[in-house]
């Protein structure tokens, strides 16, 4: 069983302990800095947060003392010439007076560090960062040095190899971007899955394009978007431009792989060859942003559904968490113990987690929520937190 | 500066920092060998000035804000301010 639980905030890191007493939440670190995303490696139990500030940079803080002494680290950063084109929003801000047949560079800032996986065990020291505006970046001695996924960054879907010249391929990363709280927005990495069998095999999934795969460890990658559904382009079943809020697998049987996207919940039982909209929206599932599968049931999986998309909160004024236990052939809705009336939380995509049997989120109104009965039952752990980007269990 | 730098770097603390006169992107480079990674905190990767940081030179705003050329000569002060806002 966890006994920790940790908290990003906008004001900070929050850890719950499970103490005799019950769990029992830490005084805040990194107080006052938007903490994006905080986690615990499995490994050696190294806890990190992504902290986002909104003047001094994004960066990452380590702590080898389970969160009693934290250390910044300033290293990921983009290389010089790391470039990407840029996209226009259709936005009353475009100027009709830019060049919008030929493609425009911008050299690649880190905006923020939006995700942080890690190695397997026979890896020891591997980490991997998702960023706006799009980098996936890979350490190999425990967060020291960082170094960009060149593959993956020069990608044809993405214009190709723009270190060394101008577009060779279209840029196919036009799906919606992330945004950044000062109204920048762009591409970014979200979700990263690393196979437990195998460590050359990963999974990421990009906010403007999909879910992209490499079986060689990074040297080359693959669109797996075949099934997948979107409402807001011409052509529903294109190859890119998919908008996945989050994306992941069941540890116990990695080819089952889960999907919340902006158009719906997806299912893969085949390693992400060909997905399945598994949505329900008679049953109020289909939006949302975060999933969670079982540890060791690919067919589990749990999702805490809002309302789509253009209004973004709690269906109807009630928070209810849905669970499928046959691959999204059917669904339960739980609701005893969460908020009934007058609730309009939203869960952000990386604000859900499970462990053994017990079942965790946070939502942007500051309330958390446990359940120790795989999701059918809810207690509150505390309702007056900022408003919560990460919950994961430690 | 702004003391919200000093959460960082408090060797910086309640200090008087001289250092020799250049450009503002050397003056910053000599105060990060005095505080190792406090261009980090000022600059992105490219050496560009932060979006919500700005610098003085004595009332002076800088104006360049990408390479920091403008120039700073003996006697004169650089001030290092952050803005504040959001809740």
């Amino acid at each position: 069983m966890s006994d920790m639980i940790l908290l990003g905030t906008r004001k900070g890191t929050i850890i719950f302990d499970h103490t005799n007493a019950g769990w029992r939440p830490r005084p805040i670190a990194h107080a006052g800095i938007p903490v994006c995303y905080a986690a615990s490696d499995p490994r050696d139990g190294t806890l990190w947060a992504s902290l986002d500030h909104g003047h001094w940079g994004p960066k990452l803080s380590r702590s080898r003392d389970r969160g009693a002494t934290w250390t910044d680290i300033s290293s990921l950063k983009y290389p010089k010439g790391a470039r990407y084109i840029v996209k226009y929003l259709p936005t009353p801000d475009f100027n009709p007076e830019s060049p919008t047949a030929l493609p425009e560079y911008a050299d690649a800032s880190i905006l923020k560090i939006w995700n942080i996986a890690f190695g397997n065990t026979n890896q020891p020291g591997r980490l991997y960062a998702g960023t706006i505006p799009g980098g996936l970046f890979v350490s190999d001695d425990g967060g020291d040095n960082w170094e960009l996924n060149r593959p993956l960054w020069n990608h044809h879907s993405r214009g190709g190899d723009l270190f060394d010249g101008d577009a060779t391929t279209e840029n196919h990363w036009n799906g919606t971007p992330a945004s950044i709280d000062y109204g920048v927005f762009e591409p970014g990495i979200h979700s990263i899955i690393v196979d437990p069998r195998d460590q050359l095999h990963l999974y990421v999934a990009v906010s403007t394009a999909g879910v992209i795969e490499t079986v060689d460890g990074g040297k080359s990658w693959t669109g797996r978007n075949q099934g997948m559904l979107m409402d807001y382009l011409p052509d529903p079943e294109s190859e890119w431009g998919h908008d996945p809020h989050f994306v992941t697998c069941c540890p116990g049987q990695p080819d089952h792989l889960w999907q919340q996207n902006h158009c719906g919940v997806f299912y893969s039982d085949d390693g992400a060859k060909r997905w399945k909209k598994v949505s329900m929206p008679d049953l109020g599932v289909n939006f949302g942003f975060p999933i969670v599968a079982d540890a060791h049931d690919g067919r589990t999986a749990w999702v805490v559904p809002a309302r789509a998309d253009s209004e973004r909160m709690a269906i109807d004024g009630g928070l209810f968490v849905a669970r499928t236990t046959d691959g999204g052939q059917t669904w339960q809705r739980f609701q005893s113990g969460l908020p009934q009336d007058n609730a309009y939380d939203i869960v952000l995509r990386h604000s859900l987690d499970t462990a053994g049997n017990s079942v965790c989120f946070g939502s942007s109104t500051g309330n958390v929520y446990l359940s120790e009965d795989r999701g059918e039952t809810w207690r509150c752990l505390g309702n007056n937190f900022p408003p919560i980007y990460s919950v994961r269990f430690g | 500066m702004t003391q919200q730098l000093y959460r960082f770097f408090p060797q910086l603390k309640n200090r008087t920092i001289t250092v020799p006169a250049g450009t503002v992107a050397e003056i910053i480079s000599a105060v990060n060998s005095i505080a190792p990674g406090f261009s980090d905190y000022v600059l992105d990767e490219h050496g560009a000035l932060r979006r919500h940081v700005n610098l003085c030179i004595n009332n002076t705003m800088v104006i360049d804000k990408i390479k920091l050329s403008d120039h700073v000569t003996e006697n004169q002060t650089v001030y290092i301010f952050q803005s504040l806002s959001g809740g």
